[in-house]
């Protein structure tokens, strides 16, 4: 289970690509085992070292810029994390340490992985986007009240659905929350069956 | 009410039936939780979810209605076991074949004769049903939604969410009609029609939509047809793309393994026939594309929306990075450039009917003495019924490697790929940087397309060979 988000600061570390996709947050070749775990040494392998599937840091990449060493916010370009649903790229990116990517959009698989991984997807403008990084600021998310701020004359609000708010603000498990409705849920199927039986043969025809 | 007052319900779409009739329970916030009723995994990410959710002591609600399959990390070369090129692959294919014995789940293991792509499989076995919804942790699995049916790719956790409930917590997506009005041109195929849409419409025109394809050309397709044309509604930023089902898709389906039959198909019929868009019913977005005038279709960059007619040249202005790793320029038409490979394989475009088509052009003929050639059918079963028909002969004729099923080099995994910075033609769904193999190069393109450039050794317009 994640770790309640409510009020981060930190010093975003720019990546304003578009269409940056997950096999660029992590290519295929680093998801090296079966779990979830292990996989921050992946993030971003393929710009983050000088040579495929190497460990030898390229010195161009921010990644691998001390000034951002301790960023927890990504600044990123439009359709951020487009491309395969693998949830392995959020994994990296939490595992990593950032615990917010702000772009002007994102994939929607992509979006929904980072909720149920305890990072923050934050829609904002590329020009809003822009101006945080060319302010140099460290940059304030408050989670509750929705908003991204450089400074206090220099503030935005994002959006961000009711659930994926209050999973984020607490930490919480969607599992969770949904098996308290496993009444209900037994209750549909139940009435489902009748409707739709062939359904329910599944792989016992 | 009066009884002579005439009873006007709503006009409700394909999408608001689907999406209605699986919802359990409206959720706070405007989500609602809506109802799985199958989950198909592979083992790529299969072990993982499995394994979760015994970790957190968590059961598969229905494991009945639960698969999984070895397609994308599994060897394709011939004479194969669980041992894959990929550093540490095997481990996926032995800890998710551990993980789906100890959850109860059906698996179509390695030489399994039903083994295949997940998203040809699932048809092939009467596994997706019209009306149905399903969710994969595959991107790609909006390729079933051609029966009809709800079908969309997830992440691990959601699978995990699904398996140990029964359902997601959703947020209803906006709903999308696309109409290719009118016939296709010979040579056109369902590949062309998704790839001029998403070159049109932008890579995110379908975002936040569930997408209705309808219209002429739509129906005119077969079902191998229509799942090429659905698989990469994700390609458009869609949570999935379907079609109303008809006659052709129970056609398809009837006597298949895991469909219904006997009384339950006959009631399966009559509930599948209602799933179609009421006459007026309303989209929050409509597209309309005149079918006769799409053109085959290739990729020029590293986004699906990076795509050109074959005789059409690559836009002045266009994105600088693209063009550099592709090593091309703007204001170019493409054909005539050289290939190191071709790639007939993947959930796009290696159903029989596929290889059928390539394979006719390649009749007597051999491919470029330089170019590396590679056939991978979609399934195990298709692979018999195209080795049946002497499909294969005629692709190892050509020149072509004929493999095993499965995903193979459609994508890099650490395994086999094609060599650094080669320039493929390839009839998968996805162009992106070292998406086939470090630095390499893809263009995709409908089979044909890819079989006429495979002969000619460069980039060549198929509509000169039939
Ligand atoms: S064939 Fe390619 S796109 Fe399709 S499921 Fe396999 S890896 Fe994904």
């Amino acid at each position: 289970m994640a770790q309640p988000l409510q009020i981060l600061t930190s010093l975003p570390m720019p990546l304003i690509i578009d269409n940056v996709d997950t096999d660029q947050i992590i290519p295929s070749r680093e998801m090296k085992s079966t779990g979830k775990t292990g996989l921050a040494d992946g993030l971003f392998a393929g710009w983050r070292y000088s040579e495929i599937g190497g460990r030898t840091p390229n010195r161009d990449f921010i990644l691998n810029d001390p000034h951002y060493a301790n960023s927890k916010i990504i600044l990123g370009g439009a359709n951020f994390g487009c491309g395969s649903s693998r949830e392995h790229a959020v994994w990296a990116i939490a595992e990593y340490g950032f615990r917010a990517v702000i772009a002007p959009s994102f994939a929607p698989i992509f979006a929904g992985n980072c909720i149920r991984n305890g990072v923050l997807p934050a829609v904002l403008d590329a020009d809003n986007i822009a101006t945080i990084r060319s302010s140099q600021n460290p940059v304030t998310i408050d989670l509750r009240a929705q908003t991204i701020a450089i400074g206090p004359d220099q503030n935005w609000s994002f959006p961000l659905e009711d659930e994926a708010k209050a999973m984020l603000l607490e930490g919480l498990d969607a599992i969770d929350l949904s098996l308290k409705m496993a009444d209900q849920i037994t209750h549909w199927q139940k009435a489902d069956h009748a409707d739709r039986p062939w359904i329910y043969l599944g792989a016992n025809p | 009410m009066p009884k002579w007052r005439p009873f006007l319900p709503e006009p409700i779409s394909l999408f608001d039936r689907l999406w209605d009739s699986h919802v359990v329970t409206a959720l706070p916030g405007g989500g609602a939780l809506v109802a799985i009723d199958r989950v198909f995994l592979h083992e790529r990410t299969g072990a993982s979810a499995l394994n979760a959710l015994a970790e957190a002591e968590r059961k598969v609600l229905d494991p009945a209605r639960v698969f999984a399959v070895t397609d994308h990390i599994v060897d394709t070369r011939p004479g194969r076991t669980d041992h894959s090129l990929m550093p540490g692959g095997q481990a996926f294919i032995t800890e998710t074949r551990a993980a789906a014995r100890a959850a109860g789940i059906r698996l179509f293991d390695v030489n399994d004769p039903d083994q295949g792509i997940v998203h040809v499989i699932s048809p092939e076995l009467g596994i997706i049903l019209p009306g149905c919804t399903l969710i994969a942790p595959d991107s790609h699995t909006c390729t079933q939604g051609a029966f009809g049916a709800l079908a969309w790719g997830v992440g691990s956790s959601e699978a995990e969410h699904a398996m140990a409930t029964g359902t997601l917590r959703l947020n209803k997506p906006k709903s999308m009609r696309v109409t290719f009005s009118g016939a296709l041109a010979k040579g056109v195929t369902p590949k062309d029609m998704i790839m001029s849409l998403i070159a049109r419409h932008g890579a995110a025109g379908g975002k936040g939509h569930a997408i209705e394809f309808a219209g002429d050309a739509v129906t005119a397709l077969d079902m191998e047809g229509r799942m090429t044309l659905c698989n990469m509604a994700t390609e458009f930023s869609a949570m999935s793309g379907f079609i109303a089902p008809d006659d052709k898709s129970f056609t398809y389906l009837k006597g298949r393994r895991f469909a219904p039959s006997g009384a339950l198909w006959d009631l399966a019929i009559a509930n599948w026939s209602r799933l179609q868009s009421d006459a007026d019913a309303v989209f929050d977005t409509d597209i309309i594309i005149d079918a006769a005038a799409i053109r085959p279709m290739i990729s020029w960059g590293t986004s699906p929306e990076n795509s050109i007619a074959i005789d059409g040249t690559i836009p002045e202005h266009a994105s600088k990075r693209p063009l550099e790793y592709m090593e091309l320029q703007s204001g170019q038409n493409l054909i005539g450039t050289p290939i190191d490979a071709a790639f007939i394989g993947s959930c796009t475009n290696s159903r029989l009917s596929d290889l059928r088509r390539a394979s006719a052009l390649l009749k007597g003929k051999k491919i470029a003495d330089h170019v590396k050639a590679i056939c991978v059918p979609g399934s195990s079963r298709i692979k018999r019924e195209a080795e049946a028909e002497g499909i294969d002969a005629l692709f190892r004729d050509a020149g072509f490697e004929w493999r095993e099923s499965g995903c193979s080099m459609c994508f890099y995994a650490g395994g086999e790929s094609f060599a650094a910075g080669s320039r493929v033609i390839s009839t998968t769904n996805r162009n992106f940087e070292s998406r086939q193999g470090p630095a390499v190069k893809t263009h995709i393109a409908s089979p044909e397309t890819v079989v006429a450039s495979a002969l000619a050794g460069r980039i060549a317009d198929m509509r000169e060979l039939v």
